[in-house]
């Protein structure tokens, strides 16, 4: 079954860090790579990012559909930022190293070129990562996890109520949508937009309605098991600390810091090696 | 120990949204250790009863109580669900619906980690719950890891995990098939013996509960305690009848060949029934005044499939090379046990899913080459759940939404739906919104929906899942009536009174092949195919073995014929 996550388990480190640890450090970690466009921090980062990716004992061809969205979608926007803004480079190095013209404004600099190589080493750095996070955090934990880093734990059983629920509902949906096809519900393109939203509804519907019915039973069997009914609940599936968990979160503070501090000394969020 | 646990005294119930009351003036008594079966059609209020007792009435579902409700000697309405939950444990009817956790053990803990328990205990509590209901092999399985049967016994485990006073089973054997529902009354009984708690099950399906003792049966019927007694004395009565529940068929047997029940003959069950020298006779007598069984006609063939094979995308293969073929005019049960490919079948006759080889003919002509919508002008498909078919406010347009998709002319639409409501009883409700029906009317609805397309066979998913005697009377009836008409009806189905009663002849898959196709008396009293297909085997052999008969499958067939021919003319 297709699900959010997609846990492989395998003997590694990276697993047998607690699930709150992974989601501290996964937040800690993309805002870095968000923040900087420090070069050199980058180029770190995607080392250890590439580092932890192969200490975790994931495969690429794990990750292979993941990987081959995000490359699609990396390229899409470097493709956008240089058609609709050529010289964005020069204007953030304030200097301007002219390689070849392409005609109708298109001046192909090294300004440009530089910064695109940040924006491609900001994607480097920061899938693996969450990559990591979704292939190595046991989805049982989530909830958990969610709830020690302070989210309150209602809000996070929801997050895993819905994680169980959504092969079911994906099930369902399928199920419905044949029926309905057979009753001549027409749901390919060879119909108008307007009939086709119309069959949509044929299935929403139903699918809607058991829902519902599901949600009843759900709350139902909660209520009766006491949930809600402490400010506070115990997980199964949590794990206590190790020297790890605190290592690695240290680990990722630190990389944090290290982009604010390059932040100040560089006086903005780039680097700038052209003056 | 004799203090009652549970006590209702002049009890009574109004939902607010409701202008009657759902209960009146119970009285009812349950003692520590004791086994009560609560019994009753649909609507007879004893769903609200159950409520009553777990909680949900009145902390979830808002009404008007009356009279007194003391659980372990305290008011209800003066305590929280919570409270009452730390003395009753519910297991609810959908063994898949209450399923909270992603898996076993987190399913099991959840009631612990609401109580703030803490590690080891969680762990040791998790474990010990699990391994009294068999499953300590199966804590980090996934719901969908698991047999309905399973699933059932972790909603169990995820009760027991507490010390309590009453287990409440509303409706335990609805989504069981026969060989699970007979698992699951044989461990409630062990784990009653084990905790000491009192066990009360509502149930409508008489002869499977007592499959094991009860102390008590408590009939209900509209919103009162209509009969409590022992169940001798109970079956002995014609209460059962009279209020729609459907009796033991060892008791239908001994009623047709004459027998009067008696308490002193001990109907309870069939292993404890008592029969004089001169009651066997009598049914010997009857079962030898057998004319002689009606003359098959041949029928010619409607739909063939021949050597199906499929598997899913990266999934072992589904359907093993599946032969089945269906008269005109035919009424067919598919029988097996969960995953034995009954499902992919109907998909691929369907055209939900293309086999891999093998083909589907239909009149002899192949039906490859017809799209989804195609093949449902022929062959129509019920899905279990009526609720996952409607998507229409009025009755009429559910009805004509099949029609219309096709594009057929207004007062032609209109002309066919009322014939299609007419033939489906549903005349009455025309102008009523879908929602305004009970769940067997809606089951109907979904059928005229598909009936309008005047397709020459339909296949059914559980047609009777869920529905009380009369309402699987009802359903049953009017798919004979269909029958007679001339349409094949296939239905898939692990109900065994459906298969003895109205199915002409029982294909039995198991492990994606076709290991029986024969005619139900044989299915249900051979032991290899009732424990491949999950089933049970019928207490009319029992019933012929206790009354000296030799031919217990013949047995079987002459009230097969008895029912057609006297009963159902």
């Amino acid at each position: 079954m297709t699900n959010l996550f997609n846990y492989i388990d395998r003997p590694s480190p990276i697993h047998r860090l607690t699930g709150a640890t992974k989601l501290v450090c996964v937040l800690l970690w993309s805002f870095a790579a968000m923040l900087t466009y420090d070069t050199r921090l980058l180029g770190l980062l995607v080392v250890l990012s590439l580092a932890l990716f192969r200490l975790s004992q994931i495969r690429l061809a794990d990750v292979r559909f993941m990987l081959g969205f995000t490359a699609v979608f990396m390229l899409l926007n470097n493709l956008l930022v240089f058609l609709f803004a050529p010289q964005h480079g020069v204007s953030l190095y304030g200097t301007k190293h002219l390689l070849f013209s392409l005609g109708g404004g298109y001046d192909l600099t090294r300004e440009q070129l530089f910064y695109h190589l940040n924006l491609f080493l900001k994607y480097l750095a920061s899938i693996p990562v969450v990559l990591l996070f979704v292939c190595t955090t046991n989805p049982s934990e989530f909830a958990a996890s969610l709830n020690r880093i302070g989210v309150k734990y209602t809000i996070a059983y929801a997050v895993a109520l819905a994680l169980r629920y959504i092969p079911d509902i994906q099930r369902e949906y399928h199920e419905i949508s044949q029926a309905q096809q057979a009753r001549g519900i027409e749901m390919s393109r060879k119909e108008s937009l307007g009939k086709r939203l119309r069959s949509a509804s044929a299935i929403l519907i139903p699918l809607i309605l058991s829902s519902m019915d599901r949600i009843e039973v759900i709350s139902n069997a909660m209520e009766l098991r006491c949930f809600g009914k402490n400010k506070k609940r115990s997980w199964y599936m949590a794990r206590p600390f190790t020297g790890w968990d605190y290592a690695a979160m240290a680990g990722s503070l630190a990389l944090l810091l290290a982009a604010l501090l390059l932040n100040f000394l560089n006086g903005s969020r780039f680097w700038n090696p052209f003056v | 120990m004799d203090e009652a646990i549970l006590q209702f005294e002049h009890f009574g119930f109004q939902y607010n949204a409701q202008s009657e009351p759902t209960l009146y003036d119970i009285n009812l008594s349950v003692r520590r250790g004791e086994r009560v079966l609560i019994a009753g059609p649909s609507g007879c209020g004893k769903s609200t009863l159950a409520h009553c007792i777990n909680g949900l009435i009145p902390f979830s579902y808002r009404g008007e109580m009356s009279g007194s409700l003391r659980i372990a000697g305290r008011e209800t309405r003066e305590e929280s669900i919570f409270e009452i939950s730390r003395h009753v444990g519910t297991v609810l009817q959908d063994p898949d619906g209450q399923f909270i956790g992603l898996t076993v053990a987190e399913d099991v803990a959840f009631a612990l980690e609401n109580d703030c328990v803490q590690e080891p205990a969680l762990h040791e509590r998790v474990a010990r719950a699990a391994s009294l209901v068999g499953l300590e092999e199966h804590l980090s399985h996934a719901p969908n890891e698991l047999s309905g049967g399973q699933r059932q016994r972790v909603s169990l485990a995820g009760v027991l995990v507490n010390k309590l006073d009453v287990l409440l089973f509303d409706e335990p054997l609805a989504n069981l098939d026969p060989a699970a529902g007979k698992a699951a009354i044989e461990l409630i009984e062990q784990l009653q013996a084990e905790t000491g708690a009192a066990v009360i099950l509502i149930e409508h399906r008489l002869e499977d509960v007592l499959h094991r003792d009860v102390d008590r049966i408590v009939l209900m019927g509209g919103g009162r305690i209509l009969a409590d007694a022992a169940p001798d004395e109970l079956l002995s009565g014609s209460w059962l009848r009279e209020n729609g529940i459907r009796e033991p068929l060892y008791l239908t047997a001994l009623r047709y060949a004459g027998v009067e029940i008696r308490p002193e003959m001990a109907p309870r069950s069939i292993r404890t029934l008592r029969l004089g020298e001169e009651e066997k006779a009598r049914v010997r007598d009857w079962f030898a005044a057998a004319p002689p069984p009606p003359a098959r006609q041949p029928r010619p063939v409607l739909l063939e499939a021949k050597a199906l094979r499929f598997s899913y995308a990266g999934r072992q293969e589904a359907l093993k090379g599946v032969s089945v073929r269906a008269g005109q005019g035919e009424l067919l049960a598919i029988v097996g046990r969960n995953g034995a490919g009954k499902s992919t079948f109907s998909k691929l006759v369907c055209g939900f899913e293309t086999q891999q080889s093998g083909s589907i003919l239909f009149h002899g002509k192949d039906m490859a080459a017809l799209s989804i919508k195609e093949r449902a002008d022929r062959i129509g498909y019920v899905m279990q759940n009526p609720n996952q078919m409607i998507s229409k406010v009025m009755i009429f347009d559910e009805v004509a939404l099949g029609l219309r998709t096709r594009g057929v002319r207004e007062e032609e639409v209109r002309r066919r739906v009322e014939e299609t409501l007419k033939i489906c009883g549903l005349w009455p409700f025309r102008n009523w919104p879908v929602s305004a029906l009970s769940f067997g009317q809606k089951k109907r609805v979904t059928i005229a929906s598909i009936l309008v397309l005047e397709p020459e066979m339909i296949l059914l998913d559980e047609p009777t899942a869920g529905q009380d005697y009369r309402h699987y009377t009802e359903i049953m009836e009017f798919l004979v009536a269909l029958q007679r008409r001339g349409v094949t009806v296939a239905m898939i189905t692990h109900d065994m009174h459906l298969m003895l009663e109205y199915a002409e002849r029982a294909v039995v898959f198991s492990r994606g092949r076709v290991i029986a196709d024969a005619d139900c008396a044989e299915v249900l009293t051979d032991p290899e195919i009732i424990e491949q297909a999950s089933l049970k085997e019928t207490s009319l052999y029992a019933l012929a073995q206790l009354c000296g008969v030799a031919d217990g499958r013949a047995f079987v067939r002459r009230f097969i014929d008895y029912e057609r021919r006297e009963q159902r003319p």
